[in-house]
């Protein structure tokens, strides 16, 4: 099976530890993972804000960049649902019919991480030890827009000497939205803080999410409030 | 142009690229099977909105009746109601006005719901108009255990569309303020039910 | 607040103010936790509640679909009822039919139902224009009204007030417009409900002409449907001699049995009951039983341009149950005057655009945005209203409405993000540039996060927004994709 780790843009530019996490990790478990340097961005940011024709040139390039592969395995849940449901309306808009053609055989090849080692590798238990306390967050795309379900739960279960504790109203958007937290910040600052006050309510050292953008919301927060709780990406859990 | 012809115009022309073929409904919520007793799952849904209920035998319908209601209540009785209960006046017609002073009302039901614990009144003899089951306060309503169906959608597979229809499940009530429920706004503020077994 | 949307800021402008009202955040959020906890536990005992959500929104979809089929065959089978139908184009021409009819029978005063229909099309001022009063007989409502307050909610439209409040409003104002408020009052509710019973009674037993909306209009059978809970509707629905009821023209569904769908979605999305108290069903006239003249309105007033956008059509599928509302993080903080409409939350963020259009205001093309996708609403919706898929839909028509003309500055920013993002050899330069800015951040830096990453300060520009209140980490010196390379793939 030919893999390509999609590290997406902001783990590329911002988060590179949550992209070296999964290889890390899909190399202990025996996957030959490779990294298409092609590879730019999904385009969400330019979808999810209204500029399609913006968005062509980005899905064109990721359509070449991941052709061939048999999974293309990404560390977020919101970009693996923009190239899964997102990319057919970006070839639509570029009334491309090549473009189109090369989307319908990408896109369902993309796979976030907790989808490839539980339904494709078949593990929960990865083999790593993190001895703390960790609070979860479904981010929502990973949550509403994949139905990613427990799959993440049980994979953090497994890992040795890590206690999970209940977030509270975890379900609940944390207000990241891509543009969202700025265009309307004010609206998001006020959800993140919700969402901040049940991370230190549940009593966590670590806050772990499938996704550095909502991480990053939430982690930018949590500092501000000096409040003592970090953030890691799940990959990077699953990989120590 | 009337106004009619241009919205149906208007309609047509935003469906022209429309694909109009047909989407495949769904009904599996028809002919669910409901275990247990029909009669018991309707009892406990109409005392979860705090209505009273009371089961007898036909023949005792006019003594439960009278014993729902406190002593000295006017009562008036929906035309063609099929026990009579003593001291209750059947209506010969009144105002709204008039029944506005009625302390009760006694009527039938068409259909009961045991799943969400609802009468229907259907309005017809026994019934009573409209308003006679809307503007006294009490509201004691007769249902036969035969009348009990399943669920809505047996419900609405009996009930005769031509016919008015009040589904009234439970006392009035408002949850407008905080969201919290309380029983009684314009409605009646007491339902009593009998099923007659 | 003054009882007018007119002139509302765009969404973020009033949203800051809505987020900074303590009284409104904790309103809001005491009784939408309430309202959805009570959805859950109903919609959970119901077995098979996503094959009747498939249902809902199916029939809905084959009745768009043929619209002008179903509408003649509802004014056929209303007229044949003994029901006067009325065609209304737009707010205007349908305020004007109801206040004909009023004005026709003398009338100076109707009662009224609830009606987000009557609510969309101004209906309250237009008659009050015409010398006529319009007395609200819901709760909510009645509340809204005395405070000369707007609604905040489709179904509970003074959500946002509290008990206290709410006394206050019912013994400053009710003395004025008719019975007094007991002077006596607490704020308990069940006396705050009385003291409405009190206060609206008279005038139900005086009114000669009621306006209601309708929940379905069947078509079938000239069916008409409302959904209550108090009492109100069926006062105004049997009492007076005259009724109107001014019905969208996305109401109807087909036949009698198509609501047993939607009798069972409604009432457990909404108030989160198995059924709510009070629901009538009417055909027309009946003789010798309520109104005796009765008359409907279908109303289009942008329904049918909703109905040509292929995407957002499936908004004409809701059936305003609020459970979208309820759900939803932002309204929950925001509250529903901050969307500058009667139809507030993500339905209203949908539906106003879909009904006036995109690009000629403002506060219009702001509601798009006012959501951050989370796709509770669409999880939520018993009719399958993907309404992230519809925001996402709208955020380009606003875009594009814009376009050509001197770019904004959120347009230069996507275009030259488009052009770095395009390839991977500007991504990389772009990287190596950040690294650049990243190490001197990190010297300069005197924060660091708990992990021990440097924290950049205070952000320029559209980046305040963000740093205001959050903090940013510096970018690292190296990226993903200079590590690769310079790790030939970690294996170095
Ligand atoms: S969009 Fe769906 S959830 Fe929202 S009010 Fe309409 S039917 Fe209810």
């Amino acid at each position: 099976m030919k893999v390509a780790l999609m590290v997406t843009c902001l783990n590329d530019a911002m988060f590179p530890s949550a992209g070296q996490a999964t290889v890390t990790l899909l190399r202990r478990l025996g996957v030959d993972v490779e990294f298409p340097e092609q590879q730019t961005c999904c385009g969400q940011p330019f979808v999810n804000t209204g500029y399609l024709d913006e968005a062509v040139p980005v899905v064109r390039t990721f359509v070449e960049a991941f052709e061939g592969y048999d999974a293309i395995v990404t560390p977020s849940g919101s970009c693996a649902g923009s190239a899964r449901h997102q990319h057919g309306i970006v070839a639509r808009r570029s009334g491309d019919a090549a473009l189109a053609d090369g989307v319908r055989r990408v896109s369902p090849k993309v796979v976030e991480l907790t989808e490839f080692l539980v339904d494709t590798l078949g593990v929960t238990d990865v083999g790593a030890t993190f001895p703390h306390r960790v609070a979860y967050h479904p981010t929502c795309h990973s949550l509403r827009m994949l139905g990613v379900g427990d799959r993440p739960t049980r994979l953090l279960q497994a890992v040795h000497g890590l206690e999970l504790v209940d977030l509270p109203d975890a379900e609940s958007c944390c207000g990241f939205g891509g543009t969202f937290a700025v265009k309307n910040a004010d609206t998001s600052v006020a959800m993140g803080a919700d969402k901040a006050r049940h991370v230190v309510d549940s009593g966590a050292e670590v806050l772990v999410a499938g996704d550095s953008s909502c991480l990053m919301h939430i982690g930018g927060l949590l500092t501000r409030q000096r409040a003592g709780v970090r953030v890691m990406h799940l990959a990077e859990v699953l990989a120590s | 142009m009337s106004a009619r012809d241009e919205i149906l115009g208007r309609v047509r022309s935003a469906l022209t690229q429309a694909d109009r073929s047909p989407v495949a409904v769904p009904t599996t919520h028809r002919g669910r099977v409901h275990e247990g007793d029909l009669v018991e799952l309707f009892v406990e849904r109409v005392e979860d909105y705090r209505a009273t209920v009371t089961r007898c035998a036909d023949s005792e319908v006019a003594g439960t009746v009278s014993r729902l209601l406190p002593e000295g209540t006017s009562v008036v009785l929906a035309p063609g109601f099929e026990w009579s209960v003593p001291g209750a006046a059947v209506d010969s017609g009144l105002t709204a006005v008039q029944l506005d002073s009625v302390g009760a009302v006694v009527t039938g039901a068409t259909v009961g719901i045991a799943e969400t614990g609802t009468l229907v009144l259907t309005h017809g003899p026994g019934e009573g108009r409209r308003l006679l089951s809307l503007v006294p306060d009490v509201h004691v309503c007769v249902v036969r255990a035969s009348q009990v169906v399943a669920d809505v959608p047996a419900a609405i597979g009996v009930l005769d569309p031509r016919r008015p229809q009040t589904w009234i499940s439970g006392p009035s009530a408002t949850s407008d303020i905080e969201l919290d429920r309380v029983e009684g706004v314009h409605g009646p503020r007491t339902l009593h039910v009998v099923i007659v077994d | 607040m003054t009882g007018t949307f007119v002139g509302m800021p765009a969404f973020p402008t009033a949203a800051r103010a809505a987020l900074a009202d303590s009284q409104l955040r904790s309103n809001l959020a005491h009784a939408t936790s309430t309202i959805r906890a009570r959805r859950l536990a109903v919609v959970g005992e119901l077995d098979g509640w996503e094959e009747l959500r498939l249902a809902g929104a199916a029939i809905k979809d084959n009745t768009l679909l043929h619209l002008d089929e179903h509408l003649l065959a509802l004014e056929a089978s209303l007229t044949a009822r003994g029901a006067v139908v009325h065609w209304a184009r737009d707010a205007d021409e349908a305020c004007r039919i109801v206040a004909g009819i009023a004005k026709d029978h003398g009338a100076d005063e109707v009662v009224k139902v609830k009606s987000m229909a009557t609510q969309e099309i101004g209906l309250n001022e237009a008659l009050a224009a015409e010398g006529i009063a319009a007395w609200e007989t819901d709760l909510a409502e009645l509340i809204v009204q005395l405070g000369d307050d707007l609604p905040s909610h489709i179904l509970v439209p003074a959500i946002h007030r509290n008990r206290a409040e709410i006394r206050q409003i019912f013994l400053d104002k009710m003395a004025a417009v008719g019975r007094p408020a007991p002077a006596d009052l607490t704020d308990e509710p069940a006396r705050l409900a009385e003291a409405a019973r009190l206060h609206l009674r008279e005038k139900f037993l005086r009114a000669r002409v009621a306006v209601s909306g309708a929940n379905f209009a069947v078509a079938e059978t000239g069916s008409l449907v409302v959904v209550e809970s108090e009492g109100n509707g069926r006062m105004c629905l049997t009492l007076p001699d005259v009724l109107v009821s001014v019905v969208g023209i996305e109401k109807v569904v087909p036949t009698w049995a198509d609501l047993d769908v939607f009798l069972q979605l409604l009432p457990r999305s909404s108030t989160g009951e198995r059924m709510n108290p009070y629901t009538s069903i009417w055909s027309g006239v009946t003789p010798g039983d309520g109104p005796q003249e009765v008359h409907v309105v279908l109303l289009d007033h942008g329904r049918t341009r909703a109905l040509a956008d292929e995407v957002g059509r499936q908004a004409l599928r809701c059936i305003r149950c609020s459970a979208c509302l309820n759900v939803c993080p932002v309204y929950e903080r925001t509250g529903g005057h901050a969307y500058g409409s009667v139809y507030p939350g993500p339905i209203g963020a949908i539906l106003n655009p879909l009904l006036r259009g995109v690009g000629t205001d403002d506060q219009v093309d702001s509601l798009p945005y006012a959501s951050s996708l989370c796709g509770a609403c669409f999880e939520a919706c018993p009719v399958r209203i993907d309404i992230p898929a519809v925001l996402v839909d709208l955020r380009a028509q606003v875009v594009d409405a814009h376009r050509g003309g001197v770019p904004r500055p959120e347009a230069a920013v996507m275009r030259s993000a488009s052009w770095v993002l395009g390839t991977a050899r500007r991504l990389g330069a772009a990287e190596r540039a950040s690294g650049l800015v990243g190490r001197v951040a990190g010297r300069l830096a005197r924060r660091s996060s708990s992990s021990g990453r440097p924290l950049m300060s205070r952000l320029p520009g559209p980046g305040a927004g963000w740093s205001d209140a959050r903090d940013l980490p510096a970018p690292p010196a190296e990226s993903f994709r200079a590590w690769w390379k310079r790790t030939e793939g970690g294996h170095r």
